[in-house]
């Protein structure tokens, strides 16, 4: 890495935590040095090293090796055959972060990056604002590092997402409001002690992690750009940087230059982009969210510009989802490919079913799907619509009469 | 009580590092041209060249986006706090 830029105006800064331009507040991005990082890495050379995010150690704003998660990524490029029949497409891939390590969401690698850059510059207190899923990464990957934690979320969070903070010792503080209210306090927060907030401070080097799932989705196909990509989008970070991803491969000559499109996903409950986007617009409108997508429940997402334009530029499509639509994503996912997701995947399955089926995502073609959390931190979302065990007797004549009836109506 | 202005770090290099900043302004868009009044060069930073407040800065009052209130025209009163904040990546 060389310098951070703002992304509006160009004037550069130090490699500090720091992540707004002082002139027109843009959001400071890492910029890299293409040539010299062409020089080392090669694809023998990623396929030489470990299965983890670190195998393109180059492409992450970190200047000496990790330190803090790293065992995080490489997670499965599933072919998703049963779901592909089921969505009514070609060929689909599932991209699951349900199992990225340790804490189950996409969140461990943008952490990994962050904590291992918070080190570099020598702090020993990290913090966060999040809809759940960042903050159980962070109070684990701190805890595991020996830093100190303080982690800021909406005080009405799945019970699952609470305490899977709680149990690494992290300090968490629930916010009696929506996540933009819990992000407007963490700036000030941030202003006013100085930790490292890995997404207020530390944004340029933690929103850089998200491009790891891009490089293995590329990598994991065999060194090629998926003709199509749907991912969710919160802030729309995510979606900005797996674009990212692909254009830093193409630069460095590592996959073809081929013709990809992104799409992105939203709940309808809060779909501030996909709004704008379905509306040709190229700026956004905020919103009061009310979904059971919480990981997604931002009104005022950060990079929703950078989306927008990077959907346009591809020539991708935005859709959204109710909450109902979200659960029947949840459950299509678990019944063709065993795959439990959480709301967010939810969203992705509900809205690729949707894009396929209005022909913006062809029939012909192949997709990825980007799954990021998992299903078990989000119990509360599907709790009382997957149905019920039927409780029998320890009798076998209880069990066969529950199995002739089965047998007499069999289930779809 | 007075209303104030909370300035947010990477502005406080202009109001020689003050953190509150009481204003006697009666909108939104005069507390910006009192705040370009006394600490010259803040209203550039906060107003894009159509006038409009930035992309990327959000205005809070008393913990209300004024993008739901009335934008500039948000009227303000006695003991209010205004905020300003730079937008932030998701969690």
């Amino acid at each position: 890495m060389r310098a951070l830029k703002c992304r509006e105006c160009g004037r550069e800064y130090p490699l500090a935590a720091t992540h707004v331009c002082e002139f027109d507040f843009g959001p400071l991005e890492v910029v890299y040095d293409y040539d010299r990082i062409k020089k080392s890495l090669s694809r023998s050379a990623i396929l030489s090293r470990s299965q983890n995010m670190w195998r393109y150690r180059e492409l992450l704003p970190v200047a000496n090796e990790p330190t803090v998660g790293t065992q995080v990524g490489f997670t499965p490029l599933v072919k998703a055959d049963r779901l592909a029949k089921a969505l009514g497409i070609r060929e689909a891939w599932v991209k699951n972060d349900t199992v990225n390590y340790p804490t189950l969401s996409f969140k461990d690698r943008v952490v990994s990056v962050a904590l291992s850059r918070a080190r570099e510059l020598g702090f020993t207190t990290v913090a966060c604002a999040s809809t759940g899923n960042l903050a159980n990464s962070v109070a684990a990957n701190a805890a595991a590092a020996g830093l100190k934690a303080y982690v800021f979320i909406p005080a009405d969070l799945e019970q699952g997402k609470i305490v899977n903070s709680l149990i690494y010792g992290a300090q968490v503080i629930g916010i009696k409001g929506h996540y933009d209210e819990v992000n407007r306090l963490c700036a000030e927060i941030a202003g006013k002690y100085g930790w490292a907030f890995v997404n207020v401070n530390m944004r340029p080097y933690y929103a850089e992690g998200s491009k790891s799932m891009g490089f293995e989705i590329m990598e994991q196909l065999g060194w090629r750009i998926p003709t199509h990509t749907v991912v969710c989008m919160a802030s729309g970070s995510l979606l900005t940087k797996i674009h990212k991803s692909y254009q830093e491969m193409i630069k460095l000559g590592l996959v073809p230059d081929s013709e990809y499109q992104i799409h992105g996903a939203q709940a309808t409950g809060c779909s501030p982009i996909s709004t704008a986007q379905k509306a040709g617009l190229d700026f956004f409108k905020p919103v009061k969210p009310n979904t059971i997508a919480k990981s997604l429940a931002i009104g005022t997402p950060a990079d929703g510009f950078y989306a927008l334009k990077v959907m346009k530029e591809t020539g991708g499509s935005a859709e959204d989802v109710s909450d109902d639509e979200v659960r029947e994503g949840i459950k299509l996912l678990a019944e063709t490919e065993g795959i439990f997701a959480e709301t967010a995947g939810g969203v992705t399955v509900g809205v690729a079913k949707k894009l396929i089926a209005s022909g913006k995502i062809p029939a012909k073609d192949s997709v990825v799907l980007c799954i990021t959390g998992n299903g078990l931190k989000t119990l509360d979302a599907v709790n009382g619509h997957a149905g019920r065990p039927r409780e029998i007797k320890p009798s076998l004549r209880e069990f066969e009469s529950i199995l002739n009836q089965n047998e007499a109506a069999p289930a779809a | 009580m007075a209303k104030k202005v909370r300035i947010p770090t990477p502005l406080r290099k202009l109001t020689n590092n003050e953190e509150l900043i009481e204003v006697n302004a009666a909108t939104i868009g005069d507390v910006i041209v009192e705040l370009q009044t006394r600490y010259p060069g803040i209203k550039d930073r906060l107003l894009d060249e159509n006038g409009s407040i930035r992309r990327f800065v959000n205005v809070y009052v008393n913990e209300e986006d004024i993008r739901f209130l009335q934008n500039q025209q948000t009227a303000i009163k006695d003991g209010d706090e205004i905020s300003i904040i730079p937008a932030i990546a998701g969690g």
